[in-house]
């Protein structure tokens, strides 16, 4: 499975700062490996945010999206206490979710 | 004056000029793109694994490293770091962090450690060390070094690392001291810290384990000094090697009193 993301949210005002970073090899597909053959793509290509289980914001991505990547948005009207929750999946079909308190 | 020499003076001061304020900005772009990066540095990623891995029954023996002896008593991981290179007698060896971890796996877990050690970077169990490496150096962030210096082979290994800083050999007749024995100097936009006294807070022995956003990679020191030494064109010097152990016990010694800011972030 997925190693886990970090998650931080964090209130200023009446909106949360939510700062992500993803585990993700985030393949392009354009590279070689040493033997020349193309290293298949392999990227998140789905990305969603939720707050309290209500989404929030739906991205799709595409392969030049760094390897490791970090994604920073705000919410607005969010509260200390509430869940934000973040999930992914990628071309391979993997997925993973986690979840944190806004504080 | 004619004018057209006139004319093409005052395009060559606006070029010297424009010339300094382009560089000027470059460099602030770059510091702009360094504090962009601190609040994202996905070294965390690699702290959390390597939490993980500490507690985890891995290898033949299915145990886990709790019991790792890294310099202050079995399971102590809480700024051991910071005095790493240290002599261990269970080993009769001066050891530094990504070497001792070996031992541990190898005595505690089962592991075979000469497989590991020949394993390149970034693949296979390569990839725990670095993990565990990571999160210990996290576990002690902020702290200061302060290497011992009172058993004999500490004492050795400090004088042998400072030689090999300022040998020189290979194709180009580099040495460490080539690049990294003067103040304020940089190739291209990167800063070359002068590494013969201590360079700072956060800087050189201080910043390392880091993560290289240009490749994606998580280095530890071990890494570092192996990459170092393929820069100035000499052999590999073999992972955890009493050479590469000497030149950290040397840049550590040096770094003492400094703040060590590892896992950092390079470009």
């Amino acid at each position: 499975m997925a190693d886990p993301m970090r998650i931080r949210a964090q209130l200023a005002g009446d909106k949360a700062n939510v700062r992500v970073l993803m585990a993700h090899e985030m393949e392009s597909g354009q590279r070689k490996d040493s033997a020349g053959k193309l290293v298949p793509a392999w990227y998140i290509n789905e990305v969603t945010a939720t707050l309290n289980g209500k989404v929030v914001m739906t991205a799709e991505w595409g392969p030049s999206v760094s390897k490791n990547p970090f994604l920073q948005f705000t919410i607005k009207g969010a509260k200390a206490g509430d869940k934000v929750g973040v999930s992914w999946k990628d071309t391979k079909g993997e997925s993973r979710a986690d979840e944190a308190t806004v504080s | 004056m004619n004018r057209q020499l006139a004319s093409a003076l005052t395009m060559a001061a606006c070029m010297v000029f424009g010339f300094a304020h382009a560089q000027k900005t470059s460099v602030q772009s770059i510091e702009e793109y360094r504090a962009m990066l601190q609040d994202g540095n996905p070294a965390e990623l690699f702290e959390a694994k390597g939490e993980d891995l500490w507690k985890q029954q891995r290898g033949p023996k299915k145990t886990s490293l709790e019991r790792c002896d890294l310099g202050k008593g079995p399971g102590v991981f809480k700024g051991v770091f910071l005095e790493l290179p240290r002599y261990f007698a269970d080993t009769n060896r001066v050891q530094d962090m990504e070497s001792r971890l070996l031992t541990c796996m190898e005595v505690l877990q089962g592991f075979n450690a000469a497989e590991i050690a020949k394993t390149p970077f970034g693949k296979g169990e390569q990839n725990t060390i670095t993990a565990l490496a990571t999160w210990l150096a996290g576990e002690s962030k902020d702290g200061k070094f302060n290497l011992p210096q009172q058993h004999p082979q500490e004492k050795a290994f400090y004088e042998v690392g400072k030689r090999l800083f300022f040998q020189r050999a290979g194709p180009h007749d580099f040495s460490c001291a080539s690049c990294h024995g003067q103040d304020n100097t940089r190739i291209r936009l990167q800063d070359l810290p002068n590494l013969t006294k201590n360079p700072g807070d956060g800087i050189g022995f201080a910043a390392w384990p880091a993560y290289r956003v240009s490749n994606g990679q998580m280095w530890g020191m071990q890494q570092r000094l192996n990459d170092c030494y393929r820069q100035q064109r000499f052999p590999y010097p073999g992972f955890g090697s009493d050479a590469t152990i000497a030149l950290g016990t040397y840049l550590g010694v040096n770094s003492k009193g400094a703040a060590s800011i590892a896992p950092a972030i390079k470009r």
